[in-house]
């Protein structure tokens, strides 16, 4: 691939930790807006930026987050594959300043494989808020490289840190590429090895390195390197030679095989606690003192649960209550807009069709999503997004883990659920945090039973209008969180159940191994995140919904206007498809709303209204009274509403969500699977919940 | 032979050191990159609410390990 604009453009690779603030350094160097958040695995996909200094002009790679580069996952190996083969001219391993003495052992795994490495470390200002003193001087010595202290959340540190890149670049020192000394057999070896291979490769990889990689046998790179290098180093007579007189020298001093990955980490682990110990100057009980009070709270055997419950539930209260008004305002105003394009068209002496076309269905629908959809989203992203910045998270799936744990699958599955909360496709793309493959197959297929942002307000529109009853004010809002959080936990169940019958189908296995990180709680930067989650998430979100409302407008209006005989092809389809609907407990415009609502589940609603409207007029746009009256009109009760809920949390996964399945998962049989499973669970539990409601009312 | 208290003995609030990893696998590798090498200090800060996992400090980050996993780390508790 190549990512060069211009001959002179510097090609650097952002390395580090997961969740050490990569992104917000690239986002904040570029102007590009990756999203970040405080968990680890946030970034699974590189990304690429570009940005210009006085001097210099820089395109940046953000790459994975890995602990290491002995790599295990896709995501750690494309992340090592980029820092051996990309060519980069330099590479700047981002250090959490909180927990140096971990992140280390990655920048001394770097300066082993690339010849000009850059040191950041970054959030400084949550290690003073810590009372962690780093030395930042005395680290660049005892590494041999330029360190630089940044606060990537703010942009002022950062021109401290283009000066420093920039005088780095023009420097042209090459940093030591032997910054760690392993056990003197080890060394021995390694002195037998390095010379050969140095010429053997020419210089395009690290003798020191090669040799390493050579002892530490790892097929899958051997593999790599033998395409890169173009020629095998291993099956080279002198190189095997050479292999097997070190392997001699290391038996002799009782070393074998299986023990050479143990020697080379002890090696780093050994040298980066020394450099710690040098620089770093903190109270460990001190430092972690609020994270310790704050977990014992949100993580406790009594408290942990039901705190994760009211958070959830106080999430959806805010989104419902903070929705209602702005919904109705904008709908007013989008709805008064609409008489106004009516009256452009007559003054242009537009033809009829013509307006009815595109202000009667494009506009009216895009109206609706717009109106329905916008303020619930614009409140949930932000609330989410605080949430993420938080460092919370994590804690719910370590929380829960032990329920994955019970169903053959990974608690970090409470991650890629919380990422589907707010887009399925995204939730889907994030199971790449899950190490093994079935485990994230699971995940893959699992992650649409988690209502997304698109399907969220269709469910707090039905809970209104049927279920939270004319209490006034607080109770009914109070209400209506309460069974959203009751229609979300129907979702996890479901998740669970389905989890627990693939891995005992066609999944089977046992749970793999699991470690997962508990970042520190970081203070979310308010301000930015309703700023970010706004024209990030949101808009994005409402854009795409937007382009898949407009051509459904058309297509219904024209639907409800072209006739067939005595009735519009509306109402055939309508009809044709009510006597399945009705097995279900819906009717035919539902199901129709359903399957028109493919490319965008914001559209849903939408939909159906528009198909009630070609044959009823709605009295006060926007009342969700009115909207109620004109669904009873058309036949629905409570059931009906009921039966749509379940619907709309359980049916196929949407069109983006489906090409995200088939790209993640490489399998159109997957891809299959993950349509059918939520989409049978759906029209089980519909039919289960209409024939049962149907004998006792 | 004595045998050695695993991870999972400890309490949270209690420290002590790694004697060995008996891990195999990629969870061993992962370990070691973490930084749980044999010697490193490690402390227990608590418990999920169900009792498994439970979170440990390692190198100043806490990491939560399952207890089948953690079984297969010993300690001189």
């Amino acid at each position: 691939m190549e990512y060069k604009k211009a001959a002179n453009d510097k090609l650097i690779a952002i390395a580090g930790n997961p969740n050490v603030g990569k992104s917000t350094l690239f986002n904040n160097l570029t102007g590009k807006n990756q999203h970040t958040g405080n968990w680890p695995g946030k970034t699974v996909t590189s990304a690429t930026g570009y940005f210009q200094t006085a001097l210099h002009s820089y395109i940046l790679v953000d790459i994975p987050g890995t602990y290491s580069l002995m790599a295990h996952s896709p995501e750690e190996e494309a992340a090592r594959n980029f820092l051996c083969f990309g060519k980069a001219d330099a590479a700047i391993v981002v250090c959490d300043a909180t927990c140096l003495e971990r992140n280390l052992n990655l920048v001394l795994q770097t300066m082993e494989l690339v010849p000009r490495v850059l040191v950041c470390v970054n959030l400084m200002d949550e290690a003073k808020r810590r009372h962690i003193q780093i030395d930042l001087a005395n680290l660049s010595e005892n590494l041999d490289v330029p360190v630089i202290g940044t606060t990537a959340r703010d942009k002022k540190s950062l021109y401290e840190f283009t000066e420093t890149l920039d005088q780095f670049i023009d420097s042209r020192k090459q940093s030591p590429l032997c910054p760690v000394t392993y056990a003197p057999p080890l060394e021995s070896a390694l002195a037998i090895l390095e010379p050969l291979l140095h010429k053997k490769a020419h210089g395009a990889l690290p003798a020191r390195w090669l040799a390493l990689r050579l002892l530490d046998t790892d097929s899958e790179l051997e593999k790599e390197i033998t395409t890169y290098l173009g020629q095998n180093l291993s099956s080279d007579p002198a190189v095997c030679q050479a292999l097997s007189e070190a392997w001699s020298l290391l038996a002799a001093a009782h070393i074998q095989r299986e023990e050479m990955q143990d020697l080379i980490t002890t090696g780093l682990i050994r040298r980066a606690e020394q450099i710690y110990r040098c620089s770093v100057q903190e109270d460990r009980e001190y430092a972690r003192k609020n994270d310790q009070k704050l977990d014992r709270f949100l993580t406790d055997r009594r408290s942990g649960y039901p705190v994760m419950l009211l958070l959830l539930a106080f999430v959806f209260w805010l989104t419902i209550t903070g929705a209602n008004y702005p919904s109705r305002l904008l709908s007013h105003i989008l709805f008064s807009i609409q008489d106004l394009l009516t009256r452009l068209f007559y003054l242009m002496n537009a033809p009829a069709w013509l307006h009815d076309v595109l202000v009667l269905g494009a506009y009216r629908v895009l109206a609706w999503v717009v109106s329905v959809m916008l303020p619930p989203m614009a409140i949930f992203f932000p609330l989410f997004t605080l949430l993420e910045d938080s460092g919370y998270l994590p804690r719910i799936a370590y929380n829960l883990d032990h329920v994955f744990c019970r169903c053959h699958s990974c608690g970090k599955q409470a991650l890629t659920m919380c990422m589907g909360f707010g887009c399925n496709a995204a939730g889907v793309t994030g199971c790449r945090i899950i190490d093994s493959p079935r485990e994230r197959l699971i995940a893959i297929l699992t992650n649409s039973f988690v209502p997304c942002n698109g399907r969220f307000p269709t469910l707090t529109a039905l809970i209104t209008m049927f279920f939270a009853g004319s209490a006034l004010g607080l109770l009914s809002s109070i209400g209506s969180a309460l069974l959203l959080t009751g229609v979300v936990l129907l979702g996890v169940l479901m998740t669970f159940l389905t989890s627990w019958l693939l891995s005992r189908t066609v999944l089977k296995g046992i749970p793999s191994s699991f470690t997962l990180e508990l970042p520190p709680y970081r203070k979310p930067q308010v301000g930015k995140v309703l700023l970010r989650s706004i024209f990030d998430r949101t808009l994005f979100v409402l854009g795409r919904a937007a382009c898949a409302a407009a051509p459904a407008g058309i297509l219904i209006w024209s639907m409800a206007n072209i006739h067939l005989g005595s009735s519009s092809l509306l109402s055939l389809c309508a009809g044709f498809l009510d006597p399945v609907a009705a097995w279900f407990g819906l009717d035919g415009v539902i199901l129709m709303a359903f399957i028109l609502g493919f490319p965008a589940n914001e559209i849903v609603i939408p939909i159906m209204l528009m198909a009630y409207l070609e044959e009823s007029v709605l009295t006060e746009p926007g009342s969700l009274l009115a909207l109620r009256e004109l669904l009873v009109s058309h036949g629905w009760t409570r059931l009906t509403a009921a039966c749509t809920m379940i619907f709309s949390l359980l049916h196929w996964p949407c069109s983006t969500t489906l090409l995200t399945i088939h790209r993640e998962t490489g399998s159109l049989k997957w891809t299959f699977l993950s349509f059918l499973l939520p989409t049978a669970a759906g029209l089980i539990l519909c039919f289960l919940v209409a024939n049962i409601a149907r004998i006792f009312l | 032979m004595s045998k050695h208290p695993c991870l999972n003995d400890m309490n949270p609030g209690q420290s002590a050191h790694v004697i060995k990893l008996n891990s195999s696998g990629s969870i061993r590798r992962r370990l070691l990159d973490l930084g749980l090498t044999e010697h490193t200090q490690i402390q227990c800060v608590g418990k999920s609410p169900s009792g498994d996992p439970a979170a440990f400090l390692i190198r100043g980050a806490v990491i939560a390990i399952r207890a089948i996993d953690g079984k297969d780390i010993l300690v001189d508790l």
